[in-house]
């Protein structure tokens, strides 16, 4: 079943695509999430429903017009919750509804809720061009590369923002880098998962990871492990019994989080 | 000798000035504890030492030889900390992150300080275990270990006991008493504990309105009205 499976190009290449972003979205949601940052995912994944909206009412190419959009929204986000008075889960609810309604007006006054609007909502396999598959595979690679890179600085400025400044790191710089990156991979994983989805690929692997792992290193890994387990479960149901990807890889999602939680209490953690 | 030296600083957040004309040194081998109320700016002092804040006016000098970079700096524990997973080591090594610049990985000269910073402080045999199943009390020392990777001329604790126990705080005051006596290194503490905090102190700075505010030796500070209703008239 597998090999006829990848017979499909459009497949294939969903699975490259998606096991990439997957992988990113793992390693930034360790970050993400305890840094208490977890609904970003949500709001960043409804700017670019937004942005698309837009971009596909103009005729222009989804991805090159929400990368910029969705990246200027996360680092206005993260800007927003440091230094005014609308705390971080509010400024996101804020920006995430605003921009979903002005998706949906901008929609609903040109092509109407056409197929491709309802994959940006829901996600869709069918939906990577050529040219988007290797956007996101340059895109999700840099990523990954950007965060190896930083690890070290991501863990110091993740566990304690205050003594990284007071010590000299530029923890604004990194907080930037990891609002970029995460936007980065919200963008190009929700042509796959979907806008309404997407934020779940960032927050279950590390939840899960965090339920049975004592350490940075090995939840980070634990959880990119978990995260392309997930994925590759979530395209396979969603061939076997024709069931959308992005819902498939969310409820395997679940049941992960759900038995590493037991394993979790088993060995008291 | 005299490390920092700070003459008519004025302090203020949200627009208000809490205070001003302050003036006081830190020296060598002293033990320095700053109190004062909620929001008399004991906070704000640290963030202005740290350089993290600018000042209304006057001036923090450090003598040459000494920096910013000298201080070893332990914040008070945060909310995300509480269920953080994460190693005793991974904890203690990222102490040494000011020092890297742009490198990405640590190399053997930072290993080294952390294990070396972890033996100190008598926890490098739990180096592996994971820092949130530790007691409060364990933490801190954690904490300790990774501020003195990265520097260990003076160290600057903002509210160390805080959410400790009886016996761990005590425990944890012997420590500090324990490397600045010992091996000389200066401390200057925040705390709101202040019977417990001047057993060990030599010098004292109370922040507040003028009719508290006081620079001194511990010595002294206990005659005054103030301390002495801290030490309930008890002698030292």
């Amino acid at each position: 079943m597998i090999a006829h499976m990848f017979s499909y190009g459009f497949i294939t290449r969903a699975f490259v695509v998606g096991a990439l972003v997957s992988l990113c979205a793992a390693l930034l949601g360790v970050s993400l999430v305890l840094k208490r940052y977890s609904m970003i995912g949500d709001g960043l994944s409804h700017v670019s429903f937004g942005a698309m909206s837009v971009a596909a009412a103009l005729n222009l190419a989804p991805l090159a017009v929400s990368v910029p959009v969705v990246l200027a929204a996360a680092f206005f986000l993260l800007r927003l919750s440091e230094n005014s008075r609308l705390k971080g889960d509010a400024a996101i609810a804020v920006v995430s509804s605003s921009a979903l309604a002005v998706g949906i007006i901008v929609t609903s006054l040109t092509t109407g809720m056409n197929t491709d609007v309802c994959n940006y909502m829901f996600g869709s396999v069918l939906a990577m061009t050529k040219g988007d598959v290797w956007l996101s595979v340059a895109l999700s690679i840099l990523v990954l590369v950007v965060f190896v890179f930083f690890y070290n600085k991501i863990f110091a400025v993740t566990f304690d923002e205050s003594f990284s400044r007071a010590t000299g790191v530029r923890a604004g710089l990194y907080n930037t880098v990891i609002a970029l990156l995460t936007a980065v991979t919200i963008v190009i994983g929700m042509r796959i998962m979907g806008a309404l989805l997407i934020s779940s690929l960032i927050i279950f692997p590390a939840l899960s990871s965090m339920r049975i792992c004592n350490n940075f290193r090995r939840v980070i890994i634990c959880s990119a492990v978990i995260s392309l387990v997930c994925f590759a479960g979530g395209m396979f149901a969603s061939y076997a019994f024709e069931t959308p990807v992005g819902a498939g890889v969310v409820v395997i999602n679940l049941a992960v989080f759900a038995v590493m939680s037991l394993i979790g209490r088993r060995t008291g953690r | 000798m005299r490390l920092i030296e700070v003459r008519g600083l004025s302090i203020g957040y949200d627009g208000k000035t809490v205070v001003s004309g302050l003036n006081f040194d830190v020296n060598e081998g002293d033990f320095l504890c700053v109190f004062g109320e909620n929001g008399s700016g004991k906070s704000s002092l640290i963030k202005a030492i740290l350089g993290l804040k600018s000042t209304a006016s006057g001036h923090i000098h450090f003598e040459k030889g000494f920096s910013r970079r000298d201080i070893g700096y332990m914040p008070q524990k945060t909310q995300v900390q509480r269920d953080f997973p994460a190693s005793v080591g991974e904890v203690v090594l990222s102490g040494c992150q000011g020092s890297m610049g742009l490198r990405p990985f640590y190399g053997r000269v930072e290993k080294q300080k952390a294990d070396a910073a972890m033996r100190r402080l008598n926890i490098f045999d739990i180096k592996k275990e994971s820092y949130r199943s530790l007691s409060g009390g364990q933490q801190q020392r954690v904490l300790l270990a990774r501020s003195l990777c990265g520097a260990d001329r003076l160290i600057l604790l903002d509210e160390p006991t805080t959410a400790l126990d009886p016996i761990a705080t005590g425990e944890f005051y012997r420590l500090i008493a324990d490397l600045n006596r010992r091996e000389g290194i200066t401390v200057v503490m925040v705390s709101h504990d202040i019977s417990g905090a001047l057993r060990f102190s030599t010098s004292v700075l109370h922040l507040g309105g003028s009719e508290v505010m006081f620079y001194g030796k511990t010595a002294d500070y206990v005659k005054t009205k103030i301390g002495e209703s801290f030490m309930g008239g008890e002698a030292l």
